[in-house]
């Protein structure tokens, strides 16, 4: 009961950011000098790319967690982690590609963010097609914790192998990277105030997949023992 | 020592069963020389552009027909409960998989070394100009390729859809070693000067196969728990 208040409250909380962010970004904030209005795309590309990745290092420590201790709440927290994290890959790719169908013409290029995000993609939506193989609950969190395992070392590898040969990217804007300069402040405060409204949908999400997980993991126990009997 | 003594048992087991039968290595040299034909037949390529494409098309077809041996890796030991017997055995996980691992890695060396001669003949490439280069490429690659496909191998043993499932999970894992090995048989292969950027894709190849087979051996135990 508790969590489902969790996840309604930071839900409203986050529709509540998200509305004025909104606001602020076509009311109130001007078209930026080079891009036009087409910048704006960057108020959820990057929180998306970021809430993502944050996503995939969290359900790695889940992961660890389950294999020390082999409890299954571990391990559908972090299933459900990755299933949320991919979605917001998908925003983060899906919206990059429309900025750099305007900017640069073309929707995709070989960058090294670009194919690290699609890779990250591509082995996660793996992670999540193997889960929907395994019958046996306790089999699939172990395979599933030792793919997640393998899937966060790859990306990483992924991230510095490709970086060494192709960057056509934008370079980091935001003060915390830069030392500041490079972007509006205005704009910065909205980037992160939507950044925290983005990743408080997604901690609602995961919460909320979280309860089905258990659920579904109560009805297929349930399953068994009627079976057994 | 005694796990390396015990994955040379395994693998010598697995190259003895695979001389015998010739289930994999017959289906995976088959497929990659027709993907060599069809590759030459589609593309038609003239010789510079074989220069940009021959790393990429020789490492392609490696890693698709590997595929087909990392499938039998496994599922070669279900009927009469073979696995079971294996992992109730004093065999150590690890060393079961290293040895799994070392069975696909001499196999895929023995269908590259076809495939490269079958490549040479068909493309006209004259490939031995820096045969050393080449194998230490083609060696440090292959065992990256073949302990990823030792570890999925066994994660997707008892999986339905077995044979869907390997290369939907191993291709997306190998493409940080797939980029770095195709770079440097493009280099070796015509003889280009390698850069001190050319020789971080040696670093690459060197760390996907430490940090892969550390991590494999680590998570052998849970991967292989039946």
């Amino acid at each position: 009961m508790t969590r489902e208040r969790v996840s309604i409250g930071l839900a409203l909380a986050a529709a509540l950011l998200l509305s004025y962010d909104l606001y602020q970004m076509f009311m109130v904030l001007p078209d930026e000098a080079l891009q036009g209005a087409i910048y704006r795309i960057l108020f959820f590309h990057a929180p998306a790319a970021i809430v993502g990745m944050i996503g995939y290092f969290a359900a790695l420590t889940f992961s660890i967690l389950y294999l020390s201790s082999g409890i299954l709440r571990w391990d559908s927290l972090s299933a459900s982690i990755i299933e949320v994290s991919l979605v917001f890959s998908c925003v983060n790719i899906v919206t990059g590609s429309i900025w750099a169908r305007i900017i640069w013409g073309i929707w995709w290029t070989w960058d090294y963010r670009l194919t690290s995000a699609l890779v990250c993609v591509l082995i996660f939506a793996g992670y999540l097609m193997m889960r929907r193989a395994i019958e046996e609950p306790t089999q699939r969190a172990r395979l599933s914790s030792a793919l997640c395992i393998f899937g966060c070392v790859d990306v990483v590898i992924v991230w510095k192998s490709i970086e060494w040969f192709r960057n056509n990217h934008p370079s980091p804007v935001l003060s915390i990277r830069t030392g500041g300069g490079t972007m509006d402040p205005a704009m910065e405060r909205i980037f992160y105030l939507n950044f925290l409204a983005i990743l408080m949908i997604a901690i609602a999400l995961v919460l909320i997949r979280t309860r089905q997980e258990a659920i579904a993991r109560e009805v297929d126990s349930l399953r068994r023992f009627a079976n057994a009997v | 020592m005694r796990t390396i003594g015990q994955a040379l048992a395994v693998a010598r087991k697995d190259l003895a069963v695979e001389l015998r039968t010739k289930e994999s290595f017959n289906a995976a040299g088959a497929f990659a020389i027709s993907i060599l034909l069809l590759f030459s037949f589609a593309f038609d390529p003239s010789p510079e552009m074989l220069h940009q494409i021959a790393g990429g098309l020789l490492w392609l077809v490696f890693a698709f027909a590997g595929a087909l041996i990392f499938n039998r890796g496994f599922a070669r030991e279900l009927p009469n409960e073979c696995l079971d017997a294996l992992l109730a055995s004093p065999l150590s996980s690890g060393s079961l998989l290293l040895g799994k691992a070392i069975a696909n890695f001499t196999m895929l060396i023995a269908l590259e070394v076809v495939s490269l001669v079958v490549f040479g003949i068909f493309y006209n490439v004259a490939w031995t100009f820096r045969a050393g280069e080449l194998a230490i490429v083609f060696l440090l690659a292959t065992w990256g390729i073949a302990i990823v496909g030792a570890a999925f191998g066994a994660m997707t043993v008892n999986l339905r859809l077995r044979e869907l499932m390997l290369p939907v999970i191993i291709y997306p894992l190998l493409i940080p070693l797939l980029i770095a090995a195709i770079e440097l048989t493009d280099v070796v292969l015509y003889s280009k000067q390698i850069t001190p950027d050319q020789l971080l894709w040696g670093r690459i190849l060197l760390a996907f196969d430490i940090v892969f087979t550390a991590l494999a051996v680590a998570l052998a135990e849970t991967i292989l728990v039946n």
